[in-house]
């Protein structure tokens, strides 16, 4: 470190320039101006080393992949088959069933996550005495993973000794193995799960908002209702949007719940993008598929991020 | 919302409309608040349960003679204590490794001037719009190839570096006032002296949330540790709970002892770091 602690030094040239002008002393600009430059890229070099080795790398070698079939025994070699890989995996109803239950799953999961989030939100906006109990309660879903949230519900919706059963909703076949229901049950274990999450988000959007703006549109006579559509809407419009999008990519990276609750069943209607990618590299070792999936769930996510920021940045309403 | 004052001529009435009110509030409230956290409160109740208590019906919601010694089963036969550490040791990598590398980086943005600055910056901000799905085929490939499979390596490296953090902490090294860089500049502060004694102390509070932000990534992670491991020996928590349910699926209470066991370190961060939970969090959300 002290080397290069003496190399590209804020001080020296000005301490010299203080005390006089001893300007030749002062090591030649150009010199200076290459160790702050060497010191820069020093600084970047692990950054950029991982990322070049763990994210661009792999991921333009999808691209790649894509252009070779991976044999079905170990050992023999790839065969170069250009796009025909990409048509057939892109044309597949596996595929474009596993989009329709991903688009599927964020319908259900974004738009009633941050309804929930922001609801429960407004409500513990509030001077009350012992709100910051509530307002822990209702944040507490951060402290839980995906994976213990779906152990928690797998039981939970466990035909035998679940509690959702007794409460009376028991379709047969059970809830996880329900062709109609097996969705929804994990969507709702993702809504659950990051409704801490959406609750914290749609908290501190709200106490972004100056109270004075509420008290004036109360003393000009707007009812809670106008406040809330005319005043909390558009000024937490940034914060939703935020929500939107995140939730967006959220959906389409879904996996844990997946995993651990129906292994993309029942009759593959919850083998959502990511599991699709997973199973085809983990049980079909299927590398040039598997990197065709994922250029797919990369061009889809990207996609529809610039798509909502396209369309829904246009209504938010930023800066005061 | 702040009571308002009563009016003296119809103080009684409008005293008792005012307390229904809040009544009714508390009450919504309170029903809403059970119901987000029943979950949890069944998962506590139950792995305290005896089996057959748990299947009985109709079902206990609270334990008369709690079973301690589920929590034990999990921790020693569920091996939930290995996972534990196995966690622990990979996050503390991540986490660590993370701000580090984001301290560097941030700096070099925040006070340097070098060629291609803006393209690099260009490029950090690009890791963002790739999603680490996305890069499991070759990823994966080359954790197996540089002999990293199951070992706490694999597990770590490839999130030693976020494009998050480096824009998080330059944003903050940017806040720090030029008069303190001519200061240090007087003091014959070098660029290391500069960034230890006087940046990395002012940018604190977005030390802390991205801290925060990357250890609850970290230790929640799920798909990198399920493939990149086998060995019980190097499975994390999260993985640990899919093979503890496994194994223990006659005993649902010690599942839900582990689940416990699992869910308790972002408990005690939860209440304890709440606030810089709530800025890692929130740090890309406010504003445009």
């Amino acid at each position: 470190m002290s080397t290069i602690d003496g190399g590209a030094t804020l001080g020296e040239t000005r301490s010299s320039a203080v005390v006089g002008v001893e300007e030749p002393k002062r090591p030649p600009r150009s010199r200076r101006r290459m160790r702050e430059i060497g010191l820069a890229y020093l600084l970047l070099l692990p950054s950029l080393v991982i990322f070049g080795v763990f994210i661009f790398y792999p991921f333009l070698r999808n691209f790649y992949l894509g252009f070779y079939r991976t044999p079905p025994f170990p050992g023999l070699p790839m065969r170069y088959v250009g796009f025909d890989q990409y048509r057939d995996v892109l044309t597949s109803t596996d595929f474009l069933d596993s989009v329709k239950t991903t688009v599927l799953f964020m319908i259900m999961t974004v738009p009633a996550g941050i309804a929930l989030g922001l609801g429960l939100a407004v409500l513990a906006h509030q001077r009350l005495k012992g709100i910051g109990v509530y307002r822990t309660i209702f944040s507490s879903t951060v402290a839980t993973s995906v994976a213990v949230a779906s152990v928690i519900f797998g039981t939970l919706f466990n035909p035998v000794v679940g509690l959702l059963p007794w409460l009376g909703v028991n379709p047969r076949p059970p809830i996880l193995d329900n062709p109609q229901w097996a969705l929804p049950a994990v969507a709702l274990v993702t809504i659950w799960q990051t409704l801490g999450l959406t609750f914290i988000l749609m908290s501190s959007g709200l106490q972004a908002i100056p109270d004075e703006i509420h008290e004036a549109a109360r003393v000009d006579g707007a009812g809670a209702g106008t406040r809330f559509w005319k005043i909390t809407i558009p000024l937490l419009s940034p914060t939703i949007f935020f929500a939107v999008v995140i939730g967006g990519i959220f959906a389409f990276q879904t996996f844990g719940q997946i995993d651990l609750l129906t292994q993309g069943g029942p009759l593959k209607k919850t083998n959502v993008l990511t599991y699709f990618v997973y199973r085809t590299l983990r049980t079909e070792n299927n590398d040039g598929k598997a990197a065709v999936l994922a250029v797919a769930l990369f061009t889809i996510t990207m996609t529809l991020t610039l798509v909502q920021m396209r369309f829904l940045e246009r209504r938010v309403h930023y800066g005061r | 919302m702040a009571a308002e004052l009563p009016r003296p001529s119809s103080a009684g009435r409008t005293r008792a409309r005012h307390l229904t009110g809040l009544a009714a509030r508390y009450l919504l409230l309170t029903v809403l608040a059970i119901i987000v956290i029943f979950p949890l409160y069944i998962t506590i109740v139950n792995s305290l349960l005896t089996p057959g208590q748990i299947a009985a019906r109709p079902p206990k919601f609270f334990p008369l003679h709690p079973q301690w010694d589920t929590y034990s089963r999990a921790w020693d036969v569920g091996h939930m204590s290995r996972y534990l550490v196995n966690s622990a040791i990979v996050t503390a990598f991540i986490t660590v490794g993370q701000v580090v590398t984001a301290t560097l980086a941030a700096y070099a943005f925040a006070f340097l001037e070098f060629p291609f600055k803006r393209t690099l910056f260009v490029v950090f901000l690009a890791t963002l719009m790739v999603p680490f799905e996305v890069t499991i085929i070759t990823n994966l490939t080359t954790v197996t190839s540089l002999g990293w499979y199951d070992s706490y390596q694999g597990l770590a490296v490839p999130f030693l570096a976020t494009g998050f953090g480096a824009f998080l902490l330059r944003q903050a090294f940017l806040q720090v006032p030029r008069d303190l860089q001519d200061a240090a500049e007087l003091d014959g502060y070098g660029h290391w002296r500069f960034m230890l004694r006087v940046a990395v102390p002012l940018a604190r509070p977005a030390m802390a949330a991205l801290s925060v932000f990357a250890f609850l990534g970290a230790w929640n992670q799920y798909l990198w540790p399920l493939l990149v491991t086998k060995d019980d020996r190097y499975r994390t928590v999260q993985i640990g709970l899919k093979q503890l349910r496994a194994t223990s699926i006659d005993q649902v209470n010690v599942t839900f002892a582990g689940v416990m066991i699992a869910a308790l370190p972002l408990v005690i961060l939860l209440l304890f770091f709440q606030k810089q939970l709530v800025r890692g969090l929130t740090a890309g959300a406010v504003k445009g």
